[in-house]
């Protein structure tokens, strides 16, 4: 395969939208170590990004591959690693390095089922590892769910305008079955000018590249000096909260609905066939399928709440995003649960019966 | 009438070397080790154009010394993020300044690795056969029957293993071009030392590799001795066991 022109259709899997989408996004490095069901990503990319430019290293563990990836992103330069839930769990320690030295730095997890070694099924048991911190200390991450393999390619893209923006860096939590599902998608380059684009200025004013002509630059998480942490953490928190603008839900048939379902992801989008068909039967659904995982689409759930509707949280686990989907609806209303368990396929004709039962009161 | 007094300096503070005092204990070698380091890249004419990679232990205020770009990494880590570095910025020269317990223990995947890719980075290695940030625990190269806080009696061969000869075992890796073991507890050995670092810096601005300097050190507070005495340990009890030489070169 070679990289796609803009407004070629290709047919591919979930894990090459990541890589194409990456490449689109200007990106120029990629560390990794392989791990199913991303393996696509790597073996990919140890092609398509020699032939961009760039450098594809196939890292000797996750952990070197995650602080190759800090080392680059402290060169202001676009780079990105990709795992599966064990390989994540070994990044977090350099991911919690990166927000603590504000770097920017793009993280792709095509969550399996765990705990542990689990399998290799899909799974959304890493929502609380993702949206909570994931490493030591007091961080967030900004998360994005695609549902699609056009928004693989596409969050790609904006990951890396999110990591530059905001200085932090971003996961693309992704799924077994998006990872390895194939579809259409549209390829596309931000052009030059529009706020996803890049150039070659980005990060000139903290990257680090020799100190000529200017003082030292040093990129750093300690903070020993008298009250010098609680300082660096307080700009963290003011940063996250500027992150919500950038909050995003998909919302579909909600308007005039009872009960709204909240699923994000592959689970999101196979809920959505679930809706429409229950829909088509005179049922009032309506599917919410937050978009970013962190920040967190609170306000709008809120205002649902408000409305009076009623909701049902289904995941593929036992139980993660509702707490959030909770916390948001608490002062109006609570949300039902249904879970389906981390390494199994489900189908929307899985979900009807859960669906039917929060709505009748059952 | 007396007799006219010359006088010469015998230390010029390289350019990027910070004009401060210094946090380390007395008689530690790190200083001597950064101002190595901060002369060399001086004479290579490096400073400008220099991204220093600083790791976990006594060392990581090296920031506050040697006046270049750094970017700070993980305990062990840093080989893996030099890479980091290099692949994103081909043109820089990278280095970065390590422990033993931080390039030994924790960091050995990512130091075997690094030097068995040929990166074209250098690592200054300061083995001071303990973890000194820490509070004096047993390092992979302390010395047998070496007393620590966690090898109170003694480090014993059949319970903990045997140091932990790096400067030999990187030379073993098809990437690396230079490694070289030397030690800073005299001036005659200083001398030998700057020539080291200053050839594993000519490893990667010619292109050649993996540069590696293994440079023995004092840490008296962690050894419980004077200045004096951690010296003279470095001569009569690590040398023998570490010895001295350039274990791989490319000339
Ligand atoms: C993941 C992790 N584990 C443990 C530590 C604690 N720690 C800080 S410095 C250090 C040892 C450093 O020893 P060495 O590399 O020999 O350097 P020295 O202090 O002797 O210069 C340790 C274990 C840490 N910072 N991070
Ligand atoms: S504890 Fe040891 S290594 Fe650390 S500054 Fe003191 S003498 Fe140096």
């Amino acid at each position: 395969m070679s990289a796609a022109r803009d407004g070629e259709r290709i047919f591919i899997k979930g894990n090459e939208a990541v890589a194409h989408g990456a490449l689109a996004a200007g990106c120029r490095c990629y560390f990794g170590y392989p791990i199913t069901p991303q393996n696509d990503i790597p073996e990919l990319l140890s092609s398509l990004i020699p032939e961009a430019g760039g450098e594809f290293v196939q890292a000797e563990s996750e952990v070197a591959a995650a602080n190759m990836l800090l080392g680059s992103a402290a060169c202001g330069v676009r780079a990105f690693t990709s795992s599966s839930s064990p390989g994540i769990s070994l990044m977090q320690e350099a991911i919690s390095y990166m927000a603590g030295s504000e770097l920017p730095g793009v993280i792709v997890n095509m969550v399996r089922g765990g705990p542990g070694l689990g399998d290799i099924g899909p799974s959304q048991g890493d929502y609380f590892q993702a949206v909570k911190g994931g490493g030591h200390g007091d961080y967030r991450l900004f998360v994005l769910a695609p549902a699609t393999c056009q928004e693989a390619y596409d969050h790609m893209i904006e990951a890396f305008h999110l990591a530059f923006k905001y200085r932090n860096p971003v996961m693309v939590l992704g799924d077994a079955i998006l990872g390895q599902m194939k579809e259409p998608v549209t390829a596309w380059t931000p052009r030059l000018g529009d706020s996803l684009s890049h150039d070659d200025t980005e990060g000139a004013e903290w990257r680090l590249e020799g100190s000529a002509n200017r003082p030292a630059r040093l990129l750093k998480s300690l903070h020993l000096e008298e009250g010098a942490l609680a300082t660096h953490n307080k700009k963290l928190v003011a940063k996250y909260k500027e992150m919500e603008q950038e909050v995003r839900a998909e919302e579909c048939l909600c308007e005039d609905a009872e009960l709204i379902v909240a699923a994000f992801g592959s689970i999101g989008r196979i809920v959505k066939s679930t809706v429409r068909h229950l829909r088509d039967k005179g049922h009032k659904v309506g599917l919410f399928r937050p978009i970013t995982l962190f920040p967190f689409p609170t306000a709008r759930l809120e205002a649902m709440a408000v409305e009076g509707k009623r909701f049902l949280t289904i995941e593929h686990n036992t139980g993660q995003m509702v707490e959030d989907v909770r916390l948001a609806i608490r002062h109006h209303a609570d949300s039902a649960f249904h879970g389906c368990m981390p390494g199994d396929l489900p189908s929307p004709d899985d979900f009807v019966h859960p669906i039917l039962n929060v709505l009748e009161g059952k | 009438m007396a007799e006219a007094v010359i006088e010469k300096e015998a230390f010029v503070l390289p350019e990027n070397l910070a004009d401060r005092g210094s946090h380390y204990c007395p008689g530690c070698h790190h200083g001597i080790a950064h101002r190595l380091v901060a002369e060399c890249l001086s004479e290579l004419g490096l400073v400008d154009n220099t991204i220093c990679v600083s790791s976990i232990g006594c060392s990581v205020f090296i920031y506050n010394y040697i006046l270049m770009d750094t970017i700070e990494a993980p305990h062990g880590r840093a080989p893996a993020v030099a890479t980091g570095v290099k692949r994103a910025r081909k043109d820089k020269f990278v280095f970065t300044y390590q422990g033993d317990g931080d390039l030994a223990s924790i960091g050995l995947a990512e130091s075997v690795h690094c030097a068995n890719r040929g990166e074209k980075i250098s690592v200054v290695f300061v083995n001071n056969t303990v973890y000194g940030m820490t509070g004096g625990q047993m390092a992979p190269t302390t010395m047998i029957g070496q007393k620590t806080t966690t090898c109170p009696g003694g480090r014993c061969e059949d319970r903990e293993g045997s140091p932990m000869k790096m400067a030999e075992l990187m030379a073993s890796l098809g990437g690396t071009a230079y490694s070289a073991r030397v030690a800073t507890n005299n001036m005659k050995n200083i001398v030998a030392a700057k020539k080291a670092v200053m050839k594993a810096f000519r490893c990667q601005t010619e292109g050649r590799g993996f540069g590696f300097v293994e440079l023995l050190s004092a840490c008296p507070t962690n050894w419980r001795m004077s200045p004096v005495a951690a010296n003279e340990r470095v001569e009569k009890e690590m040398i023998p066991y570490f010895p001295l030489g350039t274990y791989k070169d490319f000339e």
